[in-house]
């Protein structure tokens, strides 16, 4: 949505997919490996053709064996090639987190800088739409917290696409978390190649007197409470970090400088989570210009319920996000 | 020694019973009514009743992401179930699980699973505390083709083999991974064979002839119940319908006669030949189980939309034990 020169429009699913077929084009060295992505194109549809215009050494359906898929990218990336490793859902990390946080994290530093892992993850998470507690998590917190690993999240196709191919081409692993729920969302994305440098915040809405602070499918709800807080006189600036490690602390607080007072908003449960951190950042950085204490907007200290009348509650939304803004400012919501 | 007239009566009620569920479910997820994602067990109704039929209070279950017609084949109760569905707090989880989480404690039924193999190293810690608590009970683990290539499964396995678990292994081998066939996703034919990596028998029977896995399963369990440990049951099944819901995802995978090839095999019109053959049950006595399956399926679909929706208080309760 930044950097929105392009007029086409692709909703996010056909953005991961250019930028896979894109990124094989470029280099015959990039592969992708996961579950039910040839034949079947995945269950989320984002690698549908793939098979056919590279043929099955490049896409590769795997047994339903995640340490392994995760291990194959692993030894394959030490060995001269960028796998793509897809992990359907995010909450399967589970099943690989040796190979990830104990093996593709670390092997670089263990090795005395002599080995090189330009590894993808790609995986998805978010709930919303009734899949219950091991299909709907969103669990960045975990990795961001493991040094080695790269950690980034997009909003939106023209972010999907951007963050992907800068991935793909770093030299470490990174992992890249898209949300189920904004597959079908559509936005301007340009046709060439483009990257996101990891480490780089998008102001997706520029504001002057408070700052939402918000990943993946928040920013959304984030843009739609800033306009509800315009009748309230608050002209809120929404930031998308885009990427969370390596973290862009600079843009965020050059905002809070200029505002004085910031949310952080993320659907992963809230104890704990990224917002935690970036919060602190901030007061370190910036402590001398805050007007009020930094916010903080996350999902409940619980599994994601599965019914429906739970999880509406569950996940943060516009009108949450825009009473706690409220709130921080000493109004009534 | 054929099976009593009683003992094919049960099969056929536990079958018919999944079936008339599934598809009752089948039907209120595709017109919307029923929320999130189900993955039925239609086709593979033999299996889970030929298990079951075994089983008995104090025996556990380990189920997987298709898991309806496990709780049905153990007893459990269509109120609950369909409430459970539709995420009211009237269900088994109280809203909490939905179907992929659908679980009954009190009859050993220690829940469907959204993760592949997620349901084997349970069964294990399960068959373990049956055996450390001195009962006879046993631990059914149901997993999928495309399970047995999870670690998890083969960890499993291998413990339950060294300690000489009460536990058996029941594959239920319908040819997919989701939407890739079996020998795509693994180098072997019969996930049976894997059984003696892990020093105990592996036994394939056909999973449509629910007489064939009522057999099989009775001499595992009963060798699991004398303590002389697993058996790994491998069960050649076929899903009826779509890996998600009824017509699925409207890609191609499966052709239309394989499907229409296994389904003259149909487990419950097989069962129901031998019935009548047998001059147990007649077309009219089929016809009078189904009616009455019918209405408490109906029954329970209505008891289900009466109920309440969860209080959103619930949200944060039962994180921990109070
Ligand atoms: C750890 C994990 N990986 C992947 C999935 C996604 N998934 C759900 S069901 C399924 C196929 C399971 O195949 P199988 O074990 O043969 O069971 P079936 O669906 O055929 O009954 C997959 C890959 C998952 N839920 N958990
Ligand atoms: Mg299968």
């Amino acid at each position: 949505m930044t950097a929105a020169t392009a007029q086409r429009q692709l909703p996010t699913v056909m953005a991961i997919n250019e930028a896979l077929r894109q990124l094989m084009r470029e280099d015959p060295n990039v592969f992708l490996a996961g579950e039910d992505v040839a034949l079947y194109g995945s269950v989320f549809g984002f690698s549908r053709g793939l098979l056919d215009e590279f043929g099955p050494e490049r896409v590769v359906d795997t047994p339903i064996s995640e340490a392994a898929l995760v291990g194959l990218g692993v030894g394959a990336a030490a060995t001269g090639l960028r796998p793509i490793i897809d992990i359907m859902f995010m909450d399967f990390m589970g099943v690989a987190m040796d190979q990830l946080v104990n093996q593709a994290a670390k092997m670089r530093y263990m090795f005395g800088g002599k080995a090189r892992l330009p590894l993808t993850i790609h995986t998805m998470a978010g709930a919303g739409l009734n899949l219950a507690a091991q299909h709907s998590q969103s669990l960045e917190a975990w990795f961001c917290h493991v040094p080695g690993l790269k950690v980034v999240m997009a909003s939106g196709p023209y972010e999907a696409k951007g963050l992907l191919i800068a991935a793909v081409r770093d030299e470490s692993p990174v992992i890249v978390i898209n949300h189920k729920a904004l597959l079908g969302l559509a936005g301007p994305v340009p046709e060439e190649m483009y990257e996101i440098p990891l480490g780089q915040a998008a102001v997706v809405r520029p504001g002057t007197n408070f700052t939402i602070i918000a990943t993946g499918r928040m920013v959304h709800e984030s843009l739609a409470a800033a306009e509800q807080l315009r009748e309230h006189g608050i002209d809120a600036e929404v930031i998308d970090p885009r990427s969370l490690v390596p973290l862009d602390t600079e843009t965020l607080v050059a905002s809070l400088r200029k505002t004085h007072r910031a949310l952080v908003v993320h659907e992963a449960v809230r104890f704990g989570g990224f917002g935690a951190e970036i919060a602190a950042q901030l007061q370190e950085a910036a402590f001398d210009h805050l007007d009020a204490p930094i916010g903080r907007v996350g999902a409940p200290f619980s599994p994601v319920p599965f019914s429906p009348a739970l999880e509406a509650h569950y996940v943060p939304n516009a009108d949450r996000i825009a009473g706690e803004v409220l709130r921080l400012l000493g109004r009534a919501a | 020694m054929p099976l009593s007239a009683e003992t094919l009566r049960d099969l056929h009620r536990r079958m018919l019973r999944i079936r008339l569920f599934e598809e009752e479910a089948g039907r209120l997820s595709e017109a919307g009514r029923i929320p999130g994602a189900l993955h039925l067990y239609v086709g593979e109704e033999a299996v889970a009743a030929g298990v079951a039929a075994h089983l008995g209070p104090g025996d556990q279950v380990t189920s997987t992401h298709r898991g309806h017609g496990h709780l049905v084949a153990v007893g459990g109760d269509f109120r609950q179930m369909f409430a459970e569905l539709f995420g009211r707090a009237t269900g088994y989880c109280r809203g909490k699980g939905g179907s992929m989480h659908i679980a009954d404690m009190d009859l050993g039924m220690l829940g469907a699973n959204g993760i592949v193999g997620g349901g084997p190293p349970i069964a294990v810690g399960a068959a373990f505390s049956n055996k450390y608590r001195k009962t006879q009970n046993v631990t059914a683990c149901f997993f999928g083709d495309g399970a047995s290539n999870e670690g998890s499964f083969h960890e499993a396995a291998n413990m339950a083999g060294l300690y000489r678990l009460p536990l058996i292994f029941v594959c239920e081998n319908n040819g997919f991974g989701e939407f890739t066939r079996q020998d795509r996703h693994q180098a072997i034919r019969d996930i049976a064979d894997r059984a003696a990596g892990y020093g105990f028998p592996g036994i394939v029977v056909d999973g449509m002839d629910a007489v064939a896995v009522y057999e099989a399963a009775g001499e595992a369990i009963a060798r699991a119940r004398r303590g002389e440990g697993p058996t790994l049951l491998e069960c050649k099944t076929y899903r009826f319908f779509d890996h998600v819901g009824v017509r699925g995802m409207g890609v191609v995978y499966r052709s239309d006669d394989e499907v229409r090839a296994w389904r003259e095999r149909d487990p419950i019109t097989l069962l129901e030949r031998r019935l009548a053959e047998l001059g147990i049950l007649d077309e009219a006595g089929a016809a009078a189980v189904r009616e009455a399956i019918q209405a408490e399926v109906r029954e329970a679909v209505a008891f289900a939309e009466a109920s309440p929706f969860p209080d959103p208080a619930a949200l944060t309760e039962d994180v921990y034990a109070s």
